[in-house]
Order: structure tokens, then C-alpha cells, then sequence
């Protein structure tokens, strides 16, 4: 077996997280989320997981499935819809442990786990119930003349990373074609290993091009998985492809609680990507979404 | 003359704007359609130099308009990614118009969840941003409702922001860069120059009593300084937001759109 042949499926993506783990996901709220991924871990038993996310409705599904022992968080929000229904729903009836901390405490646990050091100090969090309510996030004093007491952030290990993005190509090369990476790189770097799902499979020889080159953050060296994923970060947006779906998000999250049920058996169970897309409208539709606006 | 006629959300967008008056070249977030104006106000007019965003990715020369774009298109001026705006608030050099649900004595705000922490009896979006931004920025605050479910007795249920209360801080002493500049409400304008930084009362919208402020307001407010009345929009706002809104959102911003002048 060539081991730069990293071209897997979704379920197998899926079959590879265990019970227990920390599983980052990369995206931002409702934009580029591996939601295709999500679906597939939904149809897994695994539990208990700890989930690392700048949230949407990744978060949101994994709530709602019952599959999150641990929460690490800065928000969970659809963006165009504020609140998170599922997400509200669960932490609500405290289904499960949280660690909430603000976005850029966040990226710097990414950022201490990608270095291999403890911590890295900030002042984000300082006056802050953050510390109250994390009494395992320690101060750490500055050893030099300025003596300053800061937040030491510990890092954020993550056992595997999973991230959608535009092009990928089987070595585990890839592109994203949108102005933000958003952290993806970081949560790669904080992960044991990483996946991605991306919209289209290349040769190498796509990303002969200057252009497309200062936008691959990723170096293929943290990717042991590619699964291709045709519209995979739907209901969430993949600029410049397509943007959020605004319909399906409105109801998703009208599915919470007693509705989740029939969601999962619509959108999810026994429910493969392109029976999926299918059912959300085809891709001519999903093409069509626009790009979000605000 | 004639007194110009203008709406109350004019007024909270112009008194908005003042915020970002000494700003120079600060990136401002503005949260809302009331701080986006306001910022875009500040922007068009007396703060040219602002950073500003089209609400996504891109830096623009010139305030987008808000609204459907109707064939406008964005002026970009450059890229400001998420990790970009994170460098920005470390360094000190972003303000934020922010809308919180809770806010207390101290100047924090609460956006996380009402109620026990555990199993909060609402749920909101997280701290976000607000840790980081607060210890590090300038922040100010557009509070649409101001009431005592918004201007909280005690401290607020969540604190997701560093404020002016010292027993938060090591050693007692309030974060060096913590500089929370400005309120505005639909009834008054407030800023934190009071004793200890305290806040204070700076302005009443028009027909606006000062009892009324504090029999709105969980917490002791000063009123030592002299008290205005806010200035009203110049007949130049008023049409700058007219291309700033061409749609006229700002209409919606508030039940029955009340006019800015009380008395007319």
C-alpha cells in the first residue's frame, strides 16, 4: 500500500473515531463545516466524545445525538440564526460537561497543543467567570521585571481533527478557495492526526499555481485521511461554491427536541450524501444558495 | 427655523457614531444594525481612517450599505480574516459597539446563559469574543431596551467580560489596556468617567427624565457631571444614513418607530 495514498471514505472516516476521543472541527459557526462527516459520525454508537469546536451545527447534531461527554467552546451559532436550538436545547438540561472560553483562548489552546507546550499566557479571561467556572485553567506569573499575573491557556490535544475544504488531492495536498481559513490549520496542528472531506478529488497538478498555493494552510504531513465530499460542508456555506442553506437551517433548528427524530430519519439514518442532496433540493440548488450577506 | 423631525433610532445611530470620534485608524466591530450604522456614520463623516469591514471577509475604503446591495459592490481594501481580527484585539487596536443582554455596575456584559451556570435557564451564544476584547479594547455598548433586566442589580449572571470591579482582578488591579468608553440606550447616553469609573450619566434623549433612567436601571447611576440633552442628527447625518440605509431598516429597529423628539 502507497502510504501517500490517503483516499478513504466517509464511513471510514467516521469508523475511526472512538468512544472517549477529542475530535476538533474545523470550520466557523455555519461556515465550512465537515457536515458530511458529522451525518456519518451520527450513524456511528460512539459516545462520549469530546468535542472542540468554534460551533454551528456540527455542535448542534452531535447534541442533539447525544454523542458529547465535553464541550469546549468559545459559541454555538448559525450565524444568520443566532442561537443554536439543539445546542440550547441540550446545554440547557446539562447533558454535558463544558469548558467555555473566549475565541481567542481558544485558538491559543490550539495553538499550545500545536507547539507541544502546556499553555501559552494570555490576558483573555482575566475578570472573567471563565476562570471561575474553569478553576483547571491556572494564572501563571510573567518571570521577568513586568511580573504580570496571566491566564495560562492549556493546550487543547486533540486526538483527531477533522476539516472540509474545496480541493483536495489523494496526498493529503489541499485548498481553500475561500478568503478565510478560519483556524482549520491550527486544529490540524493540535491533532494526534487529521481528515479531510473535500468538495473535489484533484491530481497534485492543480495546485501547480502560485495562486491556489498561499492558500493551502495545511500541510499535507498533518492528513492521514482524504474523503471526497461533494457538497459536504451543506447546510453550512463553502465560499465561493455555495453559501448556507437559510431554509434548511431554519428548519433543522425548528427540529429540536421532539423533532430531531424525524430529522434524523429524513436527512440521516440510512441516508448516504448523494441520497442527501437529493433530498435537500439537488446540487443545481445547492449551487444556487448565495453567498451569506451581512 | 424648523426643527428637524428625526426617529429615535437616528438618534441612538448618531449618538452611536460619537463613539468612534478620537478612533483614527481602529478596526471597529459593529454588532447590530444600530452600531452598524453608527460605525458606517463615523465612517462616512468625521472617521475616515476607521478599519471596517464588509461584515465577512473583506476590509472596505467605504461603509457598505446595509441591507439588500442592489447591484453595490464592495470596496475592498484588504483581508481580515478571523486570526487577523485576534492579532488586531491583542494589540489593542479594535473598538466594539456591542449589544450584551445583561450589563452590571462594573461595565460587564453577560451574552453566555441566564441562570444557574449548569443548567442555565436560557442558554445564549458563549462568552465569544468578549474576554479577549475587553481586557485588551476599547468597547461601548448599544442597549436597545434599557431596563432592569438589562442593567442588572449585582453583577450579571455570566461574567463574560473584564470590567471595573477590582476584586476580578489579581491584586485588585484593573487590567491596564480595560477601557469601556461608552452606553447608549433608547433613553440616555452614559459613559464610565464616574468616581472609580463609575457609570455615569452624560446625555438625556429628548423628554427624557432622569427618573425615568433610574427607575429603569438595576444600579445606582452618577449624575454629578452636567447633563445634556443628546444632540440631535444634523440634516447631513440624516442624509448620509439615507445612503447608509437606503432600505430604510433603521425604521424597524424599534416598535412603531418613535420619533427622536418626544415633545413633537
Amino acid at each position: 500500500m502507497n502510504y501517500l495514498d490517503k483516499t478513504s471514505t466517509l464511513s471510514d472516516l467516521a469508523g475511526e473515531i472512538e468512544s472517549g476521543m477529542s475530535l476538533g472541527i474545523a470550520g466557523w459557526g455555519a461556515r465550512r463545516k465537515p457536515m458530511a462527516f458529522i451525518r456519518e459520525l451520527l450513524k456511528t454508537d460512539v459516545r462520549d466524545l469530546t468535542i472542540v469546536s468554534y460551533g454551528g451545527a456540527d455542535v448542534g447534531m452531535l447534541a442533539s445525538a447525544g454523542k458529547i461527554g465535553k464541550l469546549i467552546f468559545a459559541f454555538v451559532s448559525l450565524d444568520a440564526i443566532p442561537l443554536e436550538a439543539h445546542f440550547r436545547r441540550a446545554r440547557q438540561a446539562g447533558e454535558f460537561d463544558i469548558m467555555e472560553v473566549d475565541e481567542g483562548m481558544f485558538q491559543d489552546g490550539l495553538k499550545a497543543a500545536a507547539k507541544r507546550l502546556p499553555f501559552l499566557p494570555t490576558r483573555a479571561g482575566i475578570a472573567t467567570d471563565i476562570l471561575k467556572y474553569n478553576p483547571d485553567i491556572k494564572m501563571v506569573k510573567s518571570p521577568y521585571d513586568d511580573g504580570e499575573e496571566l491566564v495560562a491557556m492549556p493546550a487543547i490535544n486533540l486526538d483527531i481533527a477533522v476539516a472540509h475544504v474545496n480541493e483536495a488531492d489523494q496526498r493529503g495536498n489541499s485548498w481553500i478557495a475561500g478568503p478565510d481559513p478560519f483556524f482549520d490549520e491550527w486544529f490540524c496542528r493540535a491533532a494526534h492526526t487529521s481528515f479531510l472531506t473535500t468538495e473535489k478529488l484533484v491530481e497534485t497538478s492543480e495546485f501547480d499555481d502560485p495562486n491556489k498555493a498561499i492558500r493551502m494552510p495545511i500541510e499535507r504531513s498533518l492528513v492521514s485521511k482524504v474523503a471526497v465530499a461533494r457538497y459536504g460542508a451543506h447546510p453550512t456555506s463553502c465560499t465561493p461554491d455555495y453559501g448556507f442553506d437559510l431554509q434548511h437551517l431554519k428548519a433543522y433548528s425548528a427540529s429540536a427536541g421532539e423533532g430531531w427524530s424525524d430529522y434524523r430519519v429524513e436527512y440521516v439514518d440510512g441516508v448516504n450524501l448523494e441520497e442527501y442532496i437529493s433530498k435537500v433540493g439537488g446540487s443545481e440548488s445547492i449551487d444556487n444558495l448565495p453567498l451569506p450577506i451581512f | 427655523m424648523e426643527e428637524l423631525d428625526y426617529s429615535l433610532a437616528e438618534l441612538c445611530i448618531v449618538a452611536g457614531a460619537e463613539c468612534f470620534r478620537e478612533e483614527g485608524e481602529t478596526m471597529i466591530t459593529v454588532i447590530g444594525l444600530v452600531p452598524r450604522l453608527a460605525g458606517s456614520l463615523a465612517k462616512a463623516s468625521f472617521s475616515p481612517g476607521l478599519l471596517m469591514t464588509d461584515g465577512e471577509y473583506y476590509l472596505v475604503s467605504e461603509p457598505v450599505p446595509v441591507g439588500k446591495r442592489n447591484g453595490y459592490i464592495p470596496k475592498i481594501e484588504g483581508i481580515m480574516n478571523y486570526e487577523r481580527v485576534f492579532d488586531i484585539v491583542n494589540r489593542g487596536q479594535r473598538h466594539c459597539l456591542i449589544t450584551p443582554v445583561q450589563v452590571d455596575r462594573y461595565g460587564q456584559m453577560n451574552i453566555s446563559a441566564i441562570g444557574d451556570y449548569v443548567s442555565p435557564k436560557v442558554s445564549l451564544l458563549g462568552v465569544r469574543g468578549y474576554p479577549g476584547n475587553t481586557i485588551n479594547n476599547r468597547n461601548s455598548m448599544f442597549i436597545p431596551n434599557h431596563s432592569r433586566r438589562s442593567f442588572v442589580e449585582g453583577e450579571v449572571d455570566v461574567v463574560c467580560s473584564a470590567g471595573y470591579n477590582p476584586e476580578r482582578y489579581p491584586n485588585r488591579n484593573i487590567g491596564k489596556y480595560v477601557n469601556l468608553v461608552r452606553i447608549v440606550t433608547n433613553l440616555c447616553v452614559m459613559d464610565f468617567l464616574g468616581v472609580n469609573n463609575a457609570i455615569r450619566l452624560v446625555s438625556l434623549h429628548s423628554g427624557v427624565t432622569m427618573e425615568e433612567v433610574r427607575d429603569n436601571t438595576g444600579f445606582e447611576i452618577e449624575t454629578s457631571g452636567e447633563i445634556r440633552e443628546t444632540p440631535a442628527p444634523t440634516s447631513e447625518q440624516l442624509q448620509l444614513l439615507d445612503q447608509l440605509d437606503p432600505q430604510n431598516l433603521r425604521a424597524m429597529v424599534f416598535k412603531d418607530n418613535p420619533r427622536g423628539r418626544r415633545d413633537l
